[in-house]
């Protein structure tokens, strides 16, 4: 019992110096649409805001999600120099369908492919859409699970607070 | 033993939390709770317990070059769409990974798979109960430009154990082209793998093979909008599923996949065949069932998001089956007079699957039997060709709509006996309209007709024609309430002509999300990437709760 109390209360004491920080992106290998592999760690964006966005082409939230940002990506990057990232979590059935759906929607986001699910996990998505928001440093800022219709205004409030701090 | 670990444990947590970086704690949780009330009209049980209960969190802390995680799950008891062996409590998956030098270290759990998961998938699907994740040692480096290898040994977990096969695997990929910094616009990858299992034999008189393998080869070639991918896959011979040895099957098992696409700006195509020959591998010899599948045929048919699209799924048959698929996703360009203001987006998609001509690969002191290699004669299992038409019509409308047939080989794909309720084809329609009232307010309405018939007499009465229609109002960010019918109201026998009435409302704050929905759950089929479970009927509350941090 004692060693219990006292193993959770190290655990305790760790977890609120380590909680609260703001959080790094993790050491996962992702692939490129022309299967390369990269870092996600590597990810950049000349210290400006970047959203990371996991979909798939089964799901269908995360579609309208995608493409209603789409509409609005080109202001959005003008005035904040915003990038997006896709994560692609679809599996070997549906991987091939990728690359045809994001270029026939005319999506201009940097995409990565997610096989095996391990930036997923490590990123703690249990369902798509989810959406990070990652300051100019790296650092993941603001995170949101679920696309309902206008939530892209709410992302884009976050974005233009981050650029005027 | 357990002291040694609680010390090391604690000496851990004090290093991490002294030394200067103390890394960062991150994790996601989930709860699952469902009441069962009986409901004898569509069959549904109550279950003893009254309500029933899912549960895990992951716990992930990570440092610099170190990761270390737990899973703790919870069943009390499971839900009843999940296999009863989740049963109580505990911490089924954890691990420490740590790179150096190129070489990054698993111990414990991982999740792993090789190519596209023809000889070797191991991973986890929450929505259908599958978690075989492997329990053992797992070593990636890269040597040199563009060489990946892997390599692991380890046991699958079946529920809160381990099954009795244990798996030695290796793959490597190469990128040609930056081995051999090659400049070209052309890219090529190659890859390998090989995996080994080992499993004792009960029987000491008849000498069935205790290690048996399988190995594949793929390219993947790039080039500009051009992507194609061939996998071949041999599996060794390795009887299993029969308890009379002389009635085992000892034909080797082979597949293979291809998919060749394109794409360019507002175009893109994919083209698709696979051939799976008596490919199944197992955790353990003499099993069944999901828990024990160690590797992958990718389904080949579009994964479908709406209901009534979804009551006929397709099923992967490892054992045998050959099928084709065709993509073709065109946006027509805004200023045109079927493109509108803002352009529509069409998605058509075929997919056809049959069987082998004479089933699959059989050796045994009977039979010895190898089915032709194309022959697209054979018993349809499924097909499907639909029309997806997705279109904003201004700033308050925009509408989806699906148009489909497919045809459903009930009798083989769920293992009734032929004649039972033989095949089924259904023409399906979806309409998708969303209105938006004001800003973050937006109503939406799905509309759904599933008009079947069966093409051959059956002896049992099928379910028939179905109409659904789903009334939906979202406030963005926080709010969503929505109300659901589905009515069989074609089915054969009349008594069985119910409606299945759902309400849900969710509250989504940040990375939470709160779901509370009472209502009726058909009995069917669900379906995630080919792999299927049955779901019983319900009738009952639902609380879901996921969050991350």
């Amino acid at each position: 019992m004692k060693k219990t109390v006292c193993l959770l209360f190290t655990l305790f004491l760790l977890a609120s110096q380590t909680i609260a920080q703001e959080k790094s992106l993790p050491n996962v290998e992702v692939k490129t649409l022309k299967g390369k592999t990269f870092n996600i760690q590597n990810l950049d964006n000349d210290g400006k805001p970047m959203v990371m966005s996991f979909w798939a082409t089964w799901c269908k939230p995360c579609k309208k999600e995608l493409n209603a940002i789409a509409e609005v990506y080109d202001d959005w990057q003008d005035e904040t120099g915003v990038k997006l990232i896709a994560i692609s979590i679809d599996d070997t059935r549906s991987m091939s369908k990728v690359a045809p759906y994001v270029n026939s929607s005319d999506w201009d986001y940097e995409i990565y492919l997610d096989q095996n699910s391990d930036l997923k996990r490590a990123m703690g998505v249990s369902t798509v859409p989810h959406t990070f928001l990652i300051n100019g440093d790296g650092k993941i800022v603001w995170n949101h699970k679920g696309y309902i219709d206008g939530d892209e205004e709410k992302l884009y409030e976050e974005i233009e607070n981050l650029v005027s701090k | 033993m357990k002291n040694k670990f609680f010390i090391v444990l604690f000496s851990l947590t004090s290093f991490f939390l002294f030394s200067q970086n103390s890394g960062q704690i991150s994790g996601d949780f989930s709860l699952n709770l469902q009441s069962y009330v009986e409901d004898e009209a569509i069959n549904a049980q109550a279950a003893d317990e009254v309500v029933l209960n899912n549960a895990f969190l992951n716990l992930l802390y990570s440092n610099r070059n170190l990761t270390i995680g737990l899973r703790y799950e919870s069943y009390l008891n499971a839900l009843l769409d999940y296999d009863s062996e989740f049963r109580g409590n505990g911490i089924p998956y954890r691990f420490a990974t740590y790179t150096i030098d190129g070489l990054e270290i698993t111990a414990g759990n991982f999740y792993e798979q090789f190519g596209s998961g023809l000889i070797f998938r191991s991973y986890e699907e929450k929505g259908l109960g599958i978690d075989n994740a492997m329990d053992g040692i797992r070593l990636k480096y890269k040597i040199g430009k563009g060489i990946n290898l892997k390599s692991f040994i380890g046991k699958s977990r079946t529920y809160f154990t381990y099954a009795e096969g244990i798996f030695r695997g290796g793959d490597i990929e190469i990128d040609i082209n930056e081995t051999l910094n090659l400049e070209s616009e052309m890219k090529y990858i190659l890859g390998g793998s090989f995996i080994s299992k080992y499993e004792e034999r009960s029987n000491p008189i008849f000498k069935i093979p205790q290690n048996v393998a399988a190995y594949s080869g793929r390219l993947n070639i790039i080039n500009g909008g051009w992507n194609y991918f061939g996998e071949y896959a041999y599996k060794i011979n390795d009887p299993t599923n029969s308890l009379q040895e002389s009635e085992m099957n000892y034909a080797s098992g082979n597949a293979f996949t291809n998919s060749i696409t394109y794409s360019q700006r507002g175009f893109g195509a994919t083209a698709e065949i696979h051939r799976a020959d008596n490919m199944l591998l197992l955790s353990e010899r003499e099993r069944t069932g999901k828990a024990y599948i160690m590797n992958y045929i990718p389904t080949l048919s579009k994964p479908h998001a709406y209901t009534l699209l979804a009551i006929y799924p397709c099923a992967t048959q490892a054992m045998g089956e050959l099928g084709v698929q065709l993509d073709v996703f065109y946006k027509i360009k805004k200023g045109t007079l079927l493109g509108g203001k803002y352009g529509t987006k069409i998605n058509f998609n075929f997919s056809r699957i049959n069987g082998l001509e004479g089933g699959n690969s059989m050796l045994n002191d009977n039979i010895d039997f190898t089915p032709k290699l194309f022959d697209f004669s054979q018993e349809l299992y499924y097909s499907d060709i639909n029309l997806e038409i997705n279109k904003k019509v201004n700033k308050q409308i925009r509408y989806n709509a699906v148009l489909a047939n497919q045809t459903y080989n009930k009798d083989f794909l769920e293992g009734k006996t032929p004649g039972e309720y033989g095949t089924i084809n259904s023409t399906i329609a979806v309409v998708d309209l969303s209105y938006k009232i004001k800003k973050g307010h937006t109503i939406r309405f799905e509309t759904q007709a599933l008009f079947a018939k069966q093409l051959e007499t059956a002896s049992k009465e099928e379910e028939g024609d179905w109409l659904m229609g789903l009334v939906e109002y979202t406030i963005s960010p926080n709010w969503f309430f929505a109300f659901q019918d589905m009515y069989n109201y074609g089915n054969e026998n009349e008594s069985k002509r119910l409606h299945y009435t759902n309400i849900n409302i969710g509250y989504l704050k940040g990375s939470t999300r709160f779901e509370i929905g009472y209502g009726k759950k058909r009995e069917g089929i669900f379906c995630v990437g080919g792999v299927c479970k049955l779901v019983p009927s319900s009738n009952g509350l639902n609380l879901s709760i996921t969050s991350s941090f």
